[in-house]
């Protein structure tokens, strides 16, 4: 760290130390420029003549060089999306090396802390939200405010305080998102006359109506634990508004709260309605009971579409649609509020070669900041929307337009359950679990597992 | 600290039966081992010895220092980490899976006593009668042996999936609409991946036995016979006696396995929901994201006093053999 932050620079920008040898391949330079550079005879000439021979504006690119990619994009569709935008990045940027690590997506999640806290990669793909603010908190993630200057103007006031630390440095570049909403087929709903239901009671009915027509009303699989604290997020907010379901995930409200008690108590009107075993149940095959027309509905992230994808038909694509979660009747419904995850990416401190590679990895983390990088991206895993100003919507289909539409439309937006909340609180063997306990017999009164879950919480130390 | 030294004194328990083979060498002032004799000796010893302590036993004495701590894994330990028993209060008291997690241990340690090892041991009784394709049926018991308890998850959860499993679908639960939930229903989770356990630990505790039964000297089988014993009362009155060493060590294989089960159940469902395990719980707790470093060595520690049973049981009788 003895350099100054433009000695640096200035030898990222030439690459100098790690790709002297590819220097004359990679520089694009005229034989103006040439005679330029012997005529001064100087290096402050040779940097202007590098300048002139790209047309990149931003402050931190670097050419040539290598860096490394940590990744959760494990499932072959964003894993191929990513390799094309490396592609395309190592392309622009003069053959610079992306060393990528792929990592089991749930296995990256478990990891994260001796990940970060070992050798990282330079760069690595991560959450918004408290998790992401967590990791700035405690020194494992870099500030990224010179990328963020360079790129700020393509981004709305939203994504730009959602990749905000506490301390109020940028610490990671949105690249996508996702709404969570109920999924359906346009198809299923039009051969029985369904009507999109908009209060909680249209939905029960619709849901006796699918029951009667032998359809499994609403697909439902919590193996993973996860899916089911989407319900939990929708049903809080729905309930008790954007304000309690904050409070609630980083412990100023209780648990033990009669409010929790009615969602739990209104979750439980439409557990009937769901896939039988759903306990065993992974995402990927509640979705299939969706695609295979066996299901109505399933509350889940635009992910779902990944499934629809990899059918390989397009027909089956074109009939998969959603509606925002109905009304419950309460003050909140104009919240309109939904979860909509952000995903970042951002670069490791205690990377041993970011300090080496910080140019490369900033100039990755820039072009991921372009709506043609996103979009690149997009084409092979359109589960989550580009977050660049500059992607172009045009490309969208009817399903990722709506998507927008209904983020942008909501007056209050959460990232997940497990990316508001703390990570000890949202783990299997706490909040996953918990949800699942709840599940088994969601009749039962719920008094004793709401004081399991607020004297977990109590037990949880302090967080900073 | 004090809570350090008190925590390990059990582990010291093994001291009598190490030192009294030190003790029973001569001590002599003069020798007969020159210089590079003594210095091969400590290098011999103290190699193991270094990778000994630096491998298990700093790590042990982190953990039980750990347990006194709400430490999340970042940074370093500072004194106000220290939280005295809190972790094991919290444990014992409010932690409602602590118990839980306890009880299916006990119940795969019961389960693969009972039925699992019996079983095995009933199979190398029968493979060892010579019977014909032997060496099939030997094959075939031991292959799922050979696959690492992840991929035994695999499999097995192909064969539970609720819609797209083999067992539902064979049983055509499917196609009546009456699904059973093998890995998601709390009640029956355990006992199915038990089975699943079991499909690999009866082939291990296989081909231990029938190691030990080709061991046996024929003659005493012959001498049984003609003193006019049936088969079974050779087996139990004569063969399982002499094969004492080969019990014990399958009794401790069978302890071990039962305590350190973790791959299985975290395979299907990282262990919730029914699943829950010692083993487990010290995962999700530190190493997850969760990242409760404290909490999970406190149940670590838990499962270390739990496991020196099994390990004293082990090493007493291997003392005494050797002495």
């Amino acid at each position: 760290m003895g350099d100054s932050a433009d000695a640096k620079r200035l030898r990222n920008r030439l690459a100098l130390p790690y790709s002297d040898v590819e220097l004359p391949l990679n520089l694009d330079l005229s034989r103006r420029d040439l005679l330029k550079i012997a005529g001064y005879g100087s290096l402050a000439a040779f940097i202007a003549a590098c300048g002139g021979g790209t047309t990149t504006t931003t402050s931190v690119t670097a050419k040539g060089g290598t860096m490394s990619l940590g990744s959760y994009s494990s499932d072959a569709a964003p894993k191929k999306g990513l390799q094309d935008v490396i592609d395309a990045f190592t392309a622009a940027n003069g053959g610079t090396k992306v060393k990528i690590n792929t990592v089991d997506h749930g296995t990256f999640q478990n990891q994260i802390n001796s990940y970060l806290q070992g050798t990282p990669e330079d760069a690595f793909t991560w959450f918004s939200g408290h998790r992401m603010r967590f990791f700035a908190d405690k020194g494992l993630a870099a500030q990224v405010d010179d990328v963020w200057n360079d790129v700020k103007s393509n981004f709305t006031e939203g994504f730009a305080a959602s990749i905000k630390g506490n301390d109020g440095h940028a610490y990671a570049v949105p690249t996508s998102y996702y709404p969570w909403a109920l999924f359906y087929r346009k198809d299923v709903f039009a051969a029985g006359n369904y009507k999109i239901p908009t209060t909680w009671d249209a939905l029960k009915a619709l849901c006796d109506q699918m029951k009667k027509d032998g359809l499994t009303p609403i697909a439902f699989a919590d193996k993973d634990g996860w899916p089911a604290m989407g319900t939990f997020d929708i049903l809080n907010l729905r309930l008790n508004g954007y304000d309690f379901h904050t409070e609630l995930c980083v412990g100023k409200q209780k648990w033990t709260d009669p409010r929790v008690a009615n969602v739990f108590k209104k979750w439980s009107e439409i557990t009937p309605y769901y896939s039988q075993a759903f306990a065993g149940l992974t995402w990927q095959e509640a979705a299939q009971q969706l695609l295979k027309k066996k299901a109505g509905m399933y509350l889940l992230g635009l992910f779902v579409s990944e499934q629809f994808i990899q059918s390989g038909s397009t027909a089956e694509l074109d009939q998969l649609d959603f509606f925002p979660f109905p009304d419950m009747g309460t003050q909140y419904d104009a919240e309109k509020a939904l979860d909509a995850p952000i995903d970042v990416y951002m670069l490791a401190k205690k990377s041993p070669t970011l300090n080496a590679d910080s140019g490369q990895a900033k100039a990755f983390l820039e072009f991921m900041s372009k709506g043609s990088s996103q979009m690149t991206f997009w084409k092979s895993a359109p589960g989550a929307i580009p977050t660049a100003n500059d992607a172009d919507p045009s490309q969208f289909p009817a399903l990722t337009k709506k998507a927008v539409q209904i983020v942008s439309s909501a007056k209050r937006i959460t990232q997940f359950f497990d990316r508001d909340s703390r990570p000890d609180f949202s783990g299997p063997n706490s909040m996953q679990g918990f949800l699942l306990k709840y599940l088994s017999n969601p009749k039962a009164d719920t008094s004793s597992l709401q004081g399991q879950m607020q004297s977990f919480w109590d037990s949880l130390p302090p967080e900073s | 600290m004090a809570n350090t030294t008190t925590s390990v004194a059990p582990a010291r328990s093994e001291a009598p039966g190490a030192g009294a083979l030190v003790a029973g060498r001569p001590k002599r002032r003069y020798t007969l081992l020159t210089r590079q004799d003594k210095l091969l000796i400590a290098l011999m010893v103290g190699i193991p010895l270094a990778l000994d302590l630096a491998l298990i036993w700093g790590p042990t004495l982190a953990s039980i220092v750990l347990s006194f701590t709400n430490w999340d894994g970042i940074g370093s330990v500072t004194a106000k980490n220290f939280v005295g028993f809190k972790n094991y209060v919290f444990m014992f008291t409010g932690y409602t899976l602590f118990w839980p997690a306890f009880t299916h241990n006990l119940i795969w340690l019961a389960w693969l006593t009972f039925i699992a090892t019996p079983l095995g041991m009933l199979f190398a009784v029968l493979l060892d009668r010579d019977m014909r394709g032997t060496r099939i049926y030997q094959s075939v018991f031991f292959l799922p042996v050979v696959l690492s308890l992840v991929v035994v998850g695999f499999i097995w959860e192909l064969q539970y999936s609720p819609t797209d499993g083999f067992l539902n679908n064979a049983f055509g639960l499917v196609k009546s609409g009456h699904l059973i939930d093998w890995l998601g229903n709390p009640r029956i989770n355990l006992f199915a991946v038990l089975v699943a356990a079991s499909w690999r630990h009866i082939g291990y505790v296989m081909i231990l036995y029938l190691a030990g039964l080709k061991s046996v000297d024929p003659s005493l089988r012959e001498a049984a016979r003609v003193d006019g014993a049936t088969e079974v009362q050779t087996f139990f009155n004569v063969v399982l006696p002499v094969m004492a060493p080969i019990n014990i060590i399958i009794v401790v294989v069978t302890a071990i396995e039962a305590l350190r089960a973790f791959d299985i159940a975290f395979i299907i469902n990282q262990g919730k929901n029914g699943l829950e395990l010692l083993s487990i719980l010290i995962t999700n707790n530190s190493v997850s994201e969760a990242s409760l470093v404290g909490f999970g060595s406190a149940i670590a520690v838990i499962l270390l006093v739990i496991s020196l049973g099994p390990i004293i049981l082990f090493l007493s009788r291997t003392m005494r053999t050797a002495s």
